[in-house]
This record gives C-alpha cells, structure tokens and sequence, in this order.
C-alpha cells in the first residue's frame, strides 16, 4: 500500500494542473497571447506546496493524505477567480496563502498535543468572544455592508469572526466531551419532550447568547447562523439526542424572528431574501444580479475571464463584492453549472474526509474537535452559497479559501493544521495493535 | 459518537444537494425567465460586447454599423447609422439603454450571432468571441431616398413598395422619420411627440381610410365569385340613397350602364356601392381576408411595428363577416374600414402577381462573419387572393385609370401602369389640426403592367389635394427609379 504521504504528493499534482490551466485560461482570455507566466505561477504554487508536503512528511506523516490537496485545490481555485478580477488583489491573497502555511506549520509545531487546547478552554472561549467585540471598538473596528466584522490595527486589518470561529469549536469540544454523559443522563422529559438538565445547560445557553448578541450588536447574521448550526452539530453528536437540537433550532428561531422584527438590519436582510424584486436597483440589487450571473452561466458557464463584473464605460458595478460575498455566483457564470457543482463537491470532500478523521480517532475530545471543525467549515460554505443562492438570507461570510481575504485564508489552515493533528494520531493508534491504542485513548 | 457522526454527514449531504438544487434552478431551469427580466441587464450589456451585424441596403449602402468604443473588459458597440434618417423606417435602432425597435428588434439574433444554439455552445467550448451577422435587405436606397424625399415636401405619409414576384420590400419610407443615431439623446423628445410621432412607422401602423383604392378589392370579388364580369353593366345615377343617406359620385355624374373599366377609370361610387351590396357581407370580408385583411402582413418586423387593417368598431375591435355594416359604403372604402399603406401595397402586389399575395420581407441574405451567406429569403405565398384571369381583367381595368381616368399622373413614358386613385375625407382629424379641408389621399398601383416589377402604395395624410394629384406623382417617380434601378 501506498503511504498517506505518497498518496498525498501525487494528489498535488492535478492540483498545480489546475492552477497552471486556470491562470493560462486567464491569460489567454486578458491578453490574447499564451505568456510562460501562468507556468511560472503553476511551479511557485507546487513548490509552496512541495514544501509544506515535506513538512508534514516530516512532522505528521500518518496524517490524513486528502485533506491538504484539496484545501490547496479550494485555494488555488481561489487564486485564479481573483487573478481575474484584479491582479493585485491576487497578489494579497497569495501572499495570505503563504502567512496561513507558515502558521499551519507553527500550529502543528507548537500543538503536537493539542490536548493543551483542553486545559485553556475557558481563556480561548473568552479570548474568543473579546476577538468578537472588537470591531464595536472605536478606533479599531470597521463596518462593512452594516455589519461589524472588521478590526484594522494599523496597516493589519482582519476579521475576528473567522478566528473566533475555531476558539468556540475548541471551547465546545472540550466542555461538550466532559459534559456528555451528565447532558444525557440527566435528561428529564417533560411532556413528552427531552429536556436537557439545567445545571449543566449553562454554558450552552451562553452560546446561544452568543450568537444572538453577535445578531444584534455585531450585526453578523452570517457568522451567527455559522456558529449557531456548527453548535448544534456538536451537541448532535456528543449526546445523539436530536430532541436537543429541535429545541436549540427553536431557541435560534424565536430569538432571530424577535430580532428580525425589532433589529432594521437583520430586517432588511430578511426582506430582501424574500422579495428582492421589490426594490431591483437598491437592496435588491446584489441578490438579483448574483442570480442573473447564474442564470447566464448556464450549464458550461462562459469561460475563465468572460464574466461581466463591472457595467462597461463606468457604470458601477454588476455584480457587487465579487471577489468576496458573491465569488460563488462568478464561479457559476464563469465555468457554469458543472464547475460550481465540482467546487461543492470538493466542499463535501473535505467534509468527509475530516468525519473520517472524527470516526478514527479514539478519545472524545479529538472527535468532537474533528466534527465541530469539519462541521464550521462545511456550514460556512453552506451559508455563503445558500445565500448567493438564494436558498437563505445573504450575509457577508467568506467562501472558505476561495473567497478574496486574509483572515479566512489563515484561519482556515491552522483549522487544517488542528484536523490534521488529531488525524495523525488517530490514524497511526488506528494502525498500531488494538490494545496499545485503547489503553492511549484511556490514558488521555 | 460514531452514528451521529454518520447521521450529520448525511444530513450535510442533503444541505449540499439543496445548493446545488438551487444552484442548477437558477443557472439552467430559470435562466431563460430570469434573462427576460427587466431588473436584468446583463443580456443587454453583453450583447453590447458583441459586434452587432451591419444590416445592407441591397446595393450594399450601408444602413447600420457597429463602431468599438473603449479597450480591454470595458470594450463595447456602440450602433452607428451613416445615412441618419433615411432608414429610420423600418430599421428602428438598437441601443443598450433604450433596447431594440422595428428590423434590428425582429433581427436581434442574426444580428448578434445567435442564430445556431450548437455553434454557439462549440464558441463557447471553444473560448471564441461571438460575432454577429451581415443581413442585406432588398431595400432600394435610391428609390428609398427619393420617396422620402417627395413625402417629405407634401407631409406625413407613407411609400410602400414591393417586389411582387417575391414580397421583396423596395421601399419603406415613412414621413416623419427620425436619424437613430439621435435616440440615445434625443429619447424622450422622440418618443413623446405627439403631433410628428417620429418612432411610429406609418408604412406599417399608420391606419387610414383607403378611400377608392379600395374599389380594387370590391371589383376583385365581384370579378372572382362570379357576380360580375367585366362586361356587366350596372346602371350608377349620381346620386343612390344607401341606409338613409345619399351617396354620391363625383360632381353628381350619372353612369348608366357602365361596365367594371368605366366604373374604375372614374371611380363611379354608387357602381361599386350597388356592386358591394349585391355581393354580400361573406364574399367581401372573404375577400378582404385573402388580400390580407384583418391579420397583421406576414413581413419581418415585431408585432408592435404593424398594425391591422379592416373594418374598426368604436371599441378598435376588428368587425368580421356577421357583423353589421353599410355594405354600399365599405365597397368604396369608407364605412369604418382603416387600412395600413402596407396593406394596400399588398393588394396591388396581388393583382401584380396573377392573383397570388406573396408575404413581404425586408430582408434577402444573412451573411456570417467569414463572409459566407448562410441564409437566403425564401419567396412564401399568403394567399391565392383572386384566379390569374381575374388579375388580368383587373389589370385591364386599373390600366384604363392610368391612361384616361383619374391616375394620369401616374403614367410613366414608354411604361405601362396599372394603378387606382384614393381620396378619403377626414375632415377635423385632430392629428392634422382639426381642419374642415383635410383628405388622405392614396395611389396604389404596379409597373409594368404587362410584367410587374413592383407594386407600390402611396399615402398621404392631411391633404386638400387628391389622390392622384399628390400620390400617383410620388407613384410615378418611386416606380421609374426602381425601374431604373433594374437596367
């Protein structure tokens, strides 16, 4: 059998492919003429990824083999869509590529056991949610689109949320692995319905302030829904008690239907979801040219670089934050129906392949750990292209790695770098006798 | 922890499947609604991208262009039209911001290159910039020009004039025209005058009394259903009372005993009333159906460029064949009847053609962008309106107008012309200011008469002239020009 790490390395190779085509798309669509650019960008790329591939050689060699090419395929994918629209933007994002690899390394160098993360918890969920208030700051926090989510100190501005994002999943892992059996245990029911015990409902009920606070003051109904639900999956999983999870949908609910009607910007957000022809020119006018982008790209979409994202002779833009909210509804005019569909597919990839890890690994913690990440990543996507989709309201989160922005870029790899720790520890007890395995998942 | 696990991934498949439920609803299944809608100007703004087709004279004047403006992503077309207000009827214009009127509308997908789904998927495949087509039409630039020109020195009206044999449209010229080239600034100013109406082409919409131009038809049916030959007699007093009101000849001369030549050579009313109520409201609607009546002509411009013609209600309702009306009066082109000069270019072209009405097309090739014709117009018949023999007798007729009746102005040196004259009272019609003295007055006709080679209708509103004082000259002169145009 091929080792994880050879698998790995061949798989990188389809992915450098890909980014040398896409660019050479790019190129061949903006300057009528085949450069040794795109070649040149394709082999920076494979060597970036040639290094961080020896790296894990080195450091986790068990770890999960998929899970690094396809984040790099999301990514390199990623890089071409930008190239396309502003080549300097590109150039920034490539850069983040690099400074979200070193940090990958240096998450895997420093949390070699990552059962440290346990010890902290409270800290992290607390350093976590101060990240979160940040951007109400005066001086430092910016609003986009109505919506806090940015923090510029100096010349470094970035978004809390999506670092917050993996605190919360740390913080939930661990206090959901110790609390496990009390929340089933001491489950009364009362007519009829599970209730879970008070006491230890606590902290959760915390989470749930949370993310109606972070409706209310911050203004992020995306990241909100994006915490909310990857909350629930964990608290699915460890007490495999759904009745928890319909009253945790209806606690989320009522209090976004209460904000929704007290709240004018999660209002409006809500309004215009369900009736975006109300006001074509204004508050419609994103949704509605995110779907007619679609519509246009049919099944094949219209070729890399073919996309009108500006109204020709200066007339604004048509399909406003291209490179960021609405990348997904590019991706569709640009390479159509099939191509959207094989990026949702790498999604769902990725997802399975970070379950696999959570059903390998032996002990409670790195399980829900792998669940709760894997579960954040996928619902982001989910939330970002349902609401490009119109399947649910628009909010502003980043399409993970392929939407243009530093912040998601970095958080997403040491994600990566957290799921891949607890991959090559569960995979290597996974292949080691039985008994040595469990009596490691016991001692930790 | 391991079932929820599976469950959950289950559970992310079914939310993943609904995206791309979503995904595939919005980009494949909706996507033909969602590019009709108005809020979406993405099809507008990519057709700008494409170079629109220019669209030919037949002698290959240029009739519209697309001139590229700006570089790189923010290239676009913009339509040109060199010869400004010559071709503003039919060809309409085409601008982003204003969308596509009469030719460019109805020619929209030739013209950008989206006539073949299947070459435009292997473009696609294929990263090829799409790029319109040439269309030549059979338009006449001389006879254009010069039928404008003349209409232009008596007001308002219309030439029409086609190709018999074929339907071909040789002239379309309508008074008030507009230069397209002004629509992007002058919009507004264009589409709200009231009296000039310089966006309504009155060839085609402009609906009018015909007067005696319709004697044509109420002969052809006489001729065709059998009720009158041309040796037929009918006696015609200068004065018959019809439905308590007299009708009248012009200066109250009597015709006894006049056969069909002399009833149309001067245009004896109360002949053709008696005529008309002798054959009934069947055989004249009948008729009037095959000439075209009552339906939109068969030519290629958007529904909302061309009007009907026929006998209107207060209410614009078209009345048909049980429907009641003075029979005497609709024989002779009054009653209600209203006809577009389209139409009446139509009638003369089918008794032009040995009684077979061809549909009227302005356009003859569409040409690729290599330079290949990958379309030619295909001559269609609407209808065998009358047999062979009666167009002969008509022709017989219509020719005495010409030589000795009311046409003379029509007549052409060392050409035959068949042709009838029209003068229809519109007196206080609020368009031309409300005036007692007002006449729409009309020719139509064809040349040669012996082998026709265009037919034409000529009508003018607003008038205190006759018909064949002011039309059949504009007759004479469109029909010697594309008669000349053909040495």
């Amino acid at each position: 059998m091929t080792s994880a790490r050879n698998r790995e390395l061949l798989a990188l190779v389809p992915v450098a492919v890909l980014l040398t085509a896409g660019f050479a798309g790019v190129f061949s669509q903006e300057n009528e003429q085949l450069g040794n650019l795109s070649l040149i960008y394709g082999a920076y790329f494979l060597a970036i990824c040639l290094a961080t591939h020896i790296y894990l050689r080195i450091r986790l060699p068990d770890a999960d083999p998929y899970l690094f090419p396809l984040l790099a395929a999301l990514t390199a994918f990623g890089l071409v869509m930008i190239y396309r629209i502003d080549e300097t933007l590109a150039r920034d994002q490539a850069n983040w590529f690099v400074l979200g690899l070193v940090l990958f390394a240096l998450t895997i160098h420093f949390l070699r056991d990552y059962e440290l993360l346990e010890r902290y918890r409270y800290t992290i969920a607390i350093g976590g949610l101060l990240l979160l208030l940040a951007p109400r700051l005066p001086g430092i926090g910016q609003q986009v689109n109505g919506a806090y989510l940015g923090v510029k100190v100096g010349p470094i501005a970035f978004q809390p949320a999506e670092f917050t994002k993996i605190a919360i999943i740390v913080f939930l892992a661990s206090y959901l692995r110790e609390h496990r059996e009390v929340l089933i245990v001491g489950a009364r029911r009362v007519l009829g319905v599970t209730l879970p015990p008070l006491k230890h409902f606590g902290p959760l009920l915390v989470v749930w302030g949370a993310s109606m606070f972070m409706l209310v003051f911050i203004r992020d109904l995306g990241s909100s829904l994006m915490f909310f639900a990857a909350f629930l999956a964990l608290l699915y999983v460890a007490t495999g008690r759904f009745s928890f999870v319909v009253i945790g949908m209806l606690m989320f609910l009522v209090g976004a239907w209460f904000f929704a009607s007290t709240v004018p910007h999660v209002h409006d957000r809500i309004e215009i979801w369900l009736h975006p022809y109300s006001d074509p020119q204004n508050t419609g006018y994103q949704i509605l040219n995110s779907i007619f982008a679609q519509a246009d790209g049919g099944l094949f979409g219209k070729g890399f670089g073919q996309a009108l994202i500006n109204v020709p002779g200066g007339g604004g833009p048509l399909l406003p934050a291209a490179q960021t909210d609405m990348i997904y509804a590019l991706i569709v005019n640009e390479v159509g129906l099939f191509g959207a569909v094989g990026v949702v597919l790498v999604y769902l990839l990725v997802t399975a392949r970070g379950f696999k890890i959570a059903l390998l690994a032996s002990d409670g913690f790195s399980k829900l750990l792998a669940v709760g990440l894997t579960s954040v990543f996928a619902i982001q996507a989910f939330v970002i292209i349902g609401g490009v989709t119109r399947v649910i309201p628009l909010t502003g989160v980043t399409l993970p790695l392929i939407s243009y922005g530093g912040s998601s870029i970095v958080a997403n790899f040491v994600l990566l770098a957290l799921l891949l720790l607890v991959s090559d520890r569960a995979r290597r007890e996974a292949a080691e006798p039985a008994g040595r395995a469990a009596a490691l998942g016991t001692a930790s | 922890m391991n079932r929820q696990i599976v469950k959950l991934f289950g559970f992310i498949v079914v939310l993943f499947g609904v995206l791309i439920g979503f995904t595939s609803w919005w980009s494949v299944f909706e996507a033909d609604a969602l590019k009709e809608k108005n809020a979406n100007k993405r099809p507008l703004l990519e057709q700008q991208q494409i170079p629109r087709g220019r669209i030919l004279a037949a002698d290959g004047t240029v009739i519209a262009k697309s001139m590229p403006k700006g570089r790189g992503a923010g290239k676009r077309y913009v339509r040109r039209y060199p010869e400004g207000s010559l071709f503003g009827h039919p060809i309409g214009y085409s601008f982003v911001k204003y969308g596509d009127s009469e030719f460019e509308q109805f020619h929209n997908e030739e013209l950008i290159g989206e006539d073949s789904e299947f070459k435009s998927i292997v473009d696609e495949l294929l990263g090829e910039r799409q790029e319109g087509n040439d269309i030549v039409t059979s338009i006449d630039t001389e006879a254009q020009r010069l039928a404008l020109a003349e209409l232009e020195e008596q007001g308002f009206g219309a030439v029409v004039a086609l190709d018999p044999r074929t339907g071909a449209v040789q002239v379309m010229a309508s008074n008030a025209s507009f230069d397209p080239n002004r629509v992007p600034d002058e919009f507004s100013k264009l589409s709200t005058d009231e009296i000039e109406r310089p966006l309504y082409d009155r060839a085609t919409q402009g609906q009018y009394p015909p007067g005696s131009t319709f004697k044509v038809v109420t002969a052809a049916a006489g001729l065709d259903s059998g009720a009158i030959t041309p040796e037929t007699t009918i006696d015609a007093p200068g004065t018959l009372e019809v439905e308590g009101t007299p009708l009248q000849n012009d200066f109250n001369q009597d015709f006894f005993g006049a056969g069909l030549d002399t009833a149309l050579t001067n245009s004896v009313n109360t002949w053709f009333g008696q005529l008309g109520e002798q054959l009934g409201n069947d055989t004249l609607f009948e008729y009037m159906e095959r000439f075209g009546f009552n339906a939109r002509p068969a030519i290629d411009l958007p529904e909302e460029a061309i009007s009907k013609s026929g006998v209107f209600a207060e209410n614009d309702e078209l009345l048909h064949a049980d429907d009641p009306v003075d029979l005497a009066r609709l024989a002779i082109g009054q009653e209600r009847l209203l006809a577009t000069p389209l139409q009446m270019a139509q009638v003369a072209a089918a008794v032009a053609n040995g009684g077979e009405l061809m549909k009227p097309q302005i356009w003859k090739r569409v040409i690729d962008p290599d330079g290949r014709t990958v379309e030619t117009m295909d001559p269609s018949v609407y209808s065998e309106a009358v047999s062979e023999e009666t167009a002969a007798q008509l022709t017989t007729a219509m020719e005495g107008v010409v030589t000795e009746g009311t046409g003379t102005n029509a007549q052409i040196p060392g050409v035959s012309v068949a042709g009838k004259t029209g003068t229809a009272e519109t007196p206080g019609n609020l368009a031309c200011g409300g005036g007692a003295e007002e006449n729409q007055a009309w020719f139509i006709g064809f040349a040669p008469a012996d082998n026709p080679q265009t037919a034409i209708a000529v009508s003018i509103e607003c008038t205190p002239e006759f018909g064949g004082d002011v039309a059949a000259p504009i007759f004479r002169d469109v029909a010697e020009a594309i008669l000349n145009g053909r040495e």
